[in-house]
């Protein structure tokens, strides 16, 4: 089960790549532990997370290729 | 009723179809406030007010700097050292006499927002600090404002509509649905740390324009409840839906006398004055020669500081390899300041017995402060 991940603003600095697809992730929780595996500063950096264009807040289950994108705030004007 | 002289200043917006004198009568009715006029608020303010909202109020305690000018459209060269509030004011008169804008020079504070905020309808977070948006947030949410959110990060731009009703009757998001509590200051780098292109909040700033004459009019499908982002590299838009959550609501003060006790500033981390100094204590500490100093920002970041003796560590480097202090304490500095206060954190972590400060404002303010004394 293939889902793509979707980096947006400063957390692309951390990755250094906009977007990525994994492999076998069931829910957002083991997406989260995963990414925060490959990419350390994950974990210390808030952001919010939406499968296919809608905000998640609790553990949901991942489909196949679904689309989880990673925001992060912005605070410059 | 609309005069010919009204007429013809607005004919190519009211000759639109579902638009019309009815629009516009709407639009010159609105009261709206643009908190902030800095690179989104001074696109938005010039849209507003070419488009003919009624009653503008602009609230900023900032005065125009050199700096600001590649981004904040409303100011030339020759205004740097006034006021933005009154020259935004001044040069909107001058592009549309027939509406009314009122000035508040001054700083949004958890004492006066509501009482400015409360004289408005809508409100347009222009603002470049989490504070300052958690504060906004908090009190349209209070006073029942919509709020016309944007905020920009290097080449992207978010902006978003909150505390509005949605048509199918799902409950009002606001920012905190988004991101319940802010995050550090250090934590996300500013436009002076992380740079921004010029035009970007430009596009944002006028999205956000946009956005209010919808609401306004009720013309077409304003982002409520919804964030969009856009990507000035790739022309990227990325939009997702938002939910209003109970839990998120109850981070909100209760009531207005709740939120006049709020300390915003303390709530996203920028109260943190233990670990800073100021650039005329950091003046004393480099002719006393007793502290090592050290640059945190990366290797090639302008501008180079040749003043006075010091080590160069960027953050990256620092968070991996914490390094051995010769002195008893340690200043460090950045560009404004963020980075090295997080510098400093990691640093007294690993020196418990040490001093370590953080040169507030950066080194961009000593350098300000040291044209300051040559003046004198």
């Amino acid at each position: 089960m293939k889902i793509n991940i979707l980096f947006f603003g400063q957390l692309t600095d951390i990755t250094g790549i906009g977007s990525i697809t994994m492999d076998g992730v069931n829910d957002t929780a083991m997406l989260t532990e995963q990414l925060a595996r490959i990419y350390p500063e994950l974990e210390t950096t808030k952001y919010v997370l939406a499968i296919n264009n809608e905000q998640v807040t609790e553990n949901t289950i991942l489909t196949g290729n679904c689309t989880v994108a990673l925001l992060p705030p912005f605070s410059g004007g | 009723m609309i005069t010919n002289d009204t007429y013809e200043r607005y004919q190519r917006q009211l000759i639109l179809k579902g638009f019309g004198e009815t629009g516009q009568q709407k639009l010159l009715a609105a009261k709206v406030l643009v908190v902030g006029a800095g690179g989104l608020g001074c696109p938005a303010l010039q849209y507003l007010a070419a488009a003919g909202i009624g009653n503008i109020g602009i609230v900023d305690d900032d005065v125009v700097a050199l700096s600001n000018l590649h981004r904040q459209v409303l100011f030339s060269t020759n205004d740097i050292g006034l006021s933005k509030a009154i020259k935004a004011t001044e040069v909107l008169h001058l592009l549309n006499p027939c509406i009314q804008v009122t000035a508040h020079n001054e700083r949004l504070t958890p004492y006066n927002a509501l009482d400015i905020i409360r004289e408005y309808d809508i409100v347009i977070d222009g603002t470049d600090n989490f504070a300052s948006r958690y504060l906004i947030n908090d009190a349209c949410v209070l006073l029942n404002k919509t709020l016309v959110y944007g905020a920009v990060s290097q080449f992207e731009g978010q902006v978003a509509v909150f505390n509005s009703n949605a048509n199918n009757g799902a409950k009002a998001a606001n920012y905190r649905d988004l991101f319940p509590a802010p995050p550090k200051d250090s934590e996300v780098l500013n436009c002076a740390e992380a740079g921004v292109l010029g035009v970007l909040p430009g596009i944002i700033g006028t999205m956000q324009a946009s956005e209010t004459i919808k609401l306004i009019t009720g013309i077409g499908t304003p982002l409520v409840n919804s964030l969009l982002t856009y990507n000035a590299l790739t022309n990227q838009v990325y939009t997702i839906l938002l939910h209003a959550n109970k839990e998120t609501s109850m981070l909100i003060p209760a009531d207005e006398e709740a939120f006049r006790n709020t300390n915003y500033e303390w709530l996203c981390g920028a109260d943190t004055s233990q670990q800073e100094i100021d650039a005329a204590a950091f003046d004393e500490i480099i002719a006393a020669g007793n502290a090592d100093i050290i640059d945190v920002r990366e290797y090639d970041e302008a501008p180079m500081i040749n003043d006075f003796p010091h080590s160069k560590i960027p953050l990256s480097q620092l968070k991996n390899n914490i390094p051995s202090l010769q002195k008893d304490r340690a200043i460090v500095f950045c560009q404004s300041g963020k980075r090295s206060l997080q510098a400093a954190q990691l640093l007294s972590a690993a020196n418990e017995n040490k001093k370590i400060y953080s040169l507030k404002g950066g080194i961009l303010n000593w350098i300000k402060s040291q044209q300051a004394i040559q003046i004198l």
